[in-house]
């Protein structure tokens, strides 16, 4: 019996919105750059994560595909973190091209600039992971065949979407609700279509490693590659598959260092290969070598984010409601434009992220500071997303567009 | 208790805050006889009002209030004048006149409300041997801004503090200005934080501002603030930000309710910024017409320089308005859902305030989870901690 790891990775950071005031609306056209040393400026956390994360990760994932055979993986990687690897960290891309030199990594497609438009304008997001797919073969010489939307985001229309544009396979999250009785440790056929086929997180193994691994209070703490290896193998009746997904940042950012995160991976490999029948697959050899054992149907949206594993943190308040539509009801104006500079920048502000700081949520709890934002407050960041919104209508109305 | 007023004849929160707590430390149990310096009448039953003297409350008025702080000679003045009676006075009157009270009351705590009752709260002590609280809602440091303010006041607060077996604060920032300005020791502090109760208002079809309602309905925007006007409030702060927020959207308007000696100076830069067309100097106002002030409003703005703790920002939730806080006040304790300012950050208020009023959605988000905190502290809350203080105090569990 075989059963193989399939590991992958997602790397993205968004281009922040600096703290851009109502009066430099149709003054200053730039958004996203800051001075140096604000907290939103984006230079200074792709460097620190570079450093902290990018850089000795793709060290320490190269060494393991050269020593073993064995080892695959595979990885995605967003459109505004190339960009912004390309103008302040070339090193680290070359480390990314590096993996994907080796034959062995995998690279996903998806919306270049991490948005949510497949689910509010279906052109937008075919342009977009266009752009991606462009630039991914740019960069790596390599066309994706599997698909992951922002935020493992899905439905059934996604997954039709993805079979008649051609992949071969697509990710979500392994959610009871949606799985039932199943096990996400198996290959899965979509509802409604013909060939692609779904592969689904293990999440509790998964957030093990990507949210428990540094957790004192967890019973389990420390967790090493052995015992890991050996929960993912008991895991579930005759698995096939066993899906660990997770942000790339868990090595070295969200999982600093001295919490032994590197070491962890490093042991990885070899723990699980030890067991007779273990292998590494990446999604796309997955989904050739299993065949799918069922079909499962996800008519709501379903993501990997928070214990509702919906929207709601993009799209759960009124803010966010009306920063979105807002955003996408300017689309045939920037289109009309046909100024690059404009629809890039309409495009930047797609961006999940933008819309994930605006969340509430949490802030009602009082636990302002769980999650990850470069403002103080998720109204600052309605401010300055609705300040560069405006900015942008300036713009187009000085090119002589009706907004 | 030993307080200085009450409403309907209060001159800021104090009387209010007074009011309030104890209406809640009754129904927690607690029996108050409250001490005033004059005679009036209160239809209140949860508690026994007692007149420490029997002149009037227009006699008691002309003296100045607790915010006087000014009028409050550092010496003392000479004797001839006849009634009515000086701030000195009736503080030294008031201490005169708790003697007797003290004398044949029954109680087992003296608790005594901010510096014109310290006289005759420490008075009192000495006489009963009763433990005695000081409960601070405003300090001189608080009420001249920073600045070194009255002498003779701040010894009385001194004074005061030290005798003082226990002190309650309204919020941790007063707590640290205590700490920090007062060499109070920590230990001796509790923050017990004022609070609003969320109240059903019945809606009326129209509000008092008809003016504003118009211009409103043509597409105008109303920033509100209500207090005294005087240096502590930073009011100055607020009318710069309107310049800025005028120039950029004309269709602001300001409305700033309350009176105090810094009004004229207000009125002047008001002017000299050209800005008056869009700012609305209104006097003091209560009842329907102080709801229809925050009612009126898109955005609260409590703009101040010092402030214990603030609870005109309640009070603006709890009509329904945003808010946006100074970072020095005591009620940023107590909300996160509002924007909070460095005081002297204009360019950033303005910022703030045209974003509330230009954004609904942020408005309405804000409000609502806002007015959530608020739920979260309720007066009940705070009394039932501050009986919790009496009782270790008198070793009753």
């Amino acid at each position: 019996m075989s059963k193989s790891m399939v590991l992958y990775l997602h790397a993205h950071q968004p281009k922040r919105i600096k703290p851009y005031s109502i009066f430099q609306v149709g003054k200053d056209h730039q958004y996203f750059e800051d001075e140096p040393g604000v907290d939103a400026n984006n230079e200074l956390i792709i460097n620190k994560v570079s450093d902290k994360s990018y850089l000795p990760t793709n060290y320490l994932l190269k060494k393991l595909l050269l020593e073993h055979s064995e080892f695959k993986l595979s990885l995605s990687i967003t459109g505004t973190l190339i960009e912004q690897l390309e103008q302040w960290r070339p090193d680290v891309l070359e480390s990314f091209k590096e993996l994907v030199s080796t034959g062995k990594v995998e690279i996903l497609s998806e919306t270049y600039y991490h948005s949510l438009a497949f689910f509010y304008s279906r052109a937008e997001f075919v342009k977009q992971v266009n752009l991606h797919t462009k630039k991914i073969y740019e960069l790596f010489g390599v066309i994706p065949t599997s698909f992951r939307n922002t935020e493992l985001s899905y439905n059934n229309d996604l997954a039709y979407w993805a079979d008649q544009a051609g992949y071969k396979a697509i990710i979500t999250e392994g959610w009871e609700p949606v799985l039932g009785w199943k096990s996400p440790n198996f290959v899965y056929r979509p509802s409604y279509t013909k060939n692609i086929k779904l592969l689904m997180k293990n999440y509790k193994l998964s957030d093990d490693i990507a949210f428990r691994f540094s957790n004192q209070n967890w019973e389990e703490w420390p967790l090493d590659a052995k015992k890991f290896s050996h929960w993912a193998s008991e895991s579930g009746q005759d698995s096939e598959v066993i899906n660990i997904f997770m942000d790339y940042e868990t090595f070295g950012e969200h999982q600093w260092k001295s919490t032994g995160i590197f070491k962890f991976l490093e042991h990885l490999p070899k723990e699980w290969l030890k067991t007779h029948g273990h292998d590494f697959k990446t999604i796309a050899g997955a989904v050739e070598s299993y065949p799918s054992r069922d079909s499962i149907d996800i008519p709501q949206i379903l993501t990997w984010a928070d214990t509702e594993r919906d929207l709601t943190a993009w799209t759960g308040n009124e803010m966010q409601v009306d920063a979105l539509n807002t955003l996408y009801s300017l689309e045939s104006s920037v289109m009309q434009s046909e100024d690059k500079k404009i629809i890039e920048d309409w495009r930047h502000l797609q961006t999940g992220d933008n819309f994930y700081y605006m969340c509430t949520k949490w802030f009602n709890d009082g636990d302002v500071h769980a999650y990850f934002s470069p403002y103080d407050s998720p109204y600052k960041a309605f401010i300055y997303f609705m300040n560069a919104y405006r900015d942008l209508t300036v713009r187009l109305i000085q090119e002589g567009i009706k907004i | 208790m030993l307080g200085w007023e009450l409403p309907p004849h209060h001159s800021g929160g104090l009387g209010v805050a007074c009011y309030e707590m104890c209406k809640h430390l009754a129904d927690s149990g607690v029996d108050i006889d409250f001490v005033l310096p004059y005679t009036t009448e209160h239809r209140t039953s949860f508690m026994n009002i007692i007149p420490a003297d029997n002149q009037t409350i227009d006699d008691f008025k002309w003296s100045g209030g607790v915010y006087d702080l000014k009028s409050f000679p550092s010496q003392d003045s000479d004797c001839t004048v006849d009634m009515p009676l000086d701030l000195t006075k009736q503080h030294d009157l008031y201490a005169h006149n708790i003697v007797k009270i003290a004398k044949c009351g029954e109680f087992d705590i003296i608790h005594a409300h901010d510096w014109l009752t310290f006289k005759a709260a420490i008075v009192a002590k000495r006489i009963s041997g009763k433990p005695l609280i000081v409960h601070i809602h405003s300090t001189q440091f608080d009420q001249s801004a920073g600045k070194k303010g009255n002498p003779a006041v701040g010894e009385i607060e001194i004074v005061g503090l030290k005798m003082a077996d226990r002190i309650f604060a309204v919020s941790q920032y007063t707590k640290d200005v205590l700490v920090r300005e007062y060499a109070v020791p920590k230990q001796k502090i509790k923050v017990v934080h004022n609070s609003v109760n969320m109240q059903i208002d019945i809606p009326r079809n129209k509000n008092l501002y008809e003016y504003l309602s118009i211009m409103k309905s043509n597409g105008y925007k109303v920033v509100v603030s209500v207090g005294r006007m005087t240096i502590q409030k930073g009011l100055t702060h607020l009318i710069k930000a309107a310049y800025r927020v005028i120039s950029i959207d004309s269709k602001v308007l300001f409305l700033l309710a309350g009176g105090g000696e810094q009004k004229e100076e207000l009125i002047r830069l008001t002017a000299s910024l050209g800005i008056s067309r869009n700012v609305i100097f209104e006097d003091w106002v209560k009842g329907d017409a102080l709801k229809d002030t925050f009612k009126i409003g898109d955005v609260f703005v409590l703009p101040s320089v010092s402030e214990p703790f603030g609870l005109t920002a309640l009070e603006s939730l709890n009509y329904g308005t945003p808010v946006i806080i100074s970072k020095q006040s005591g009620v940023s304790e107590v909300l996160d859902n509002c924007f909070k300012v460095d005081y002297w950050d204009i360019d950033l208020l303005s910022e703030m305030i045209l974003g509330v009023v230009n954004h609904s959605s942020l408005a309405k988000e804000m409000l609502k989870n806002s007015r959530r905190e608020c739920e979260n502290q309720s007066w009940y809350k705070t009394a039932r901690n501050m009986k919790n203080n009496y009782e270790e105090m008198l070793g009753v569990t």
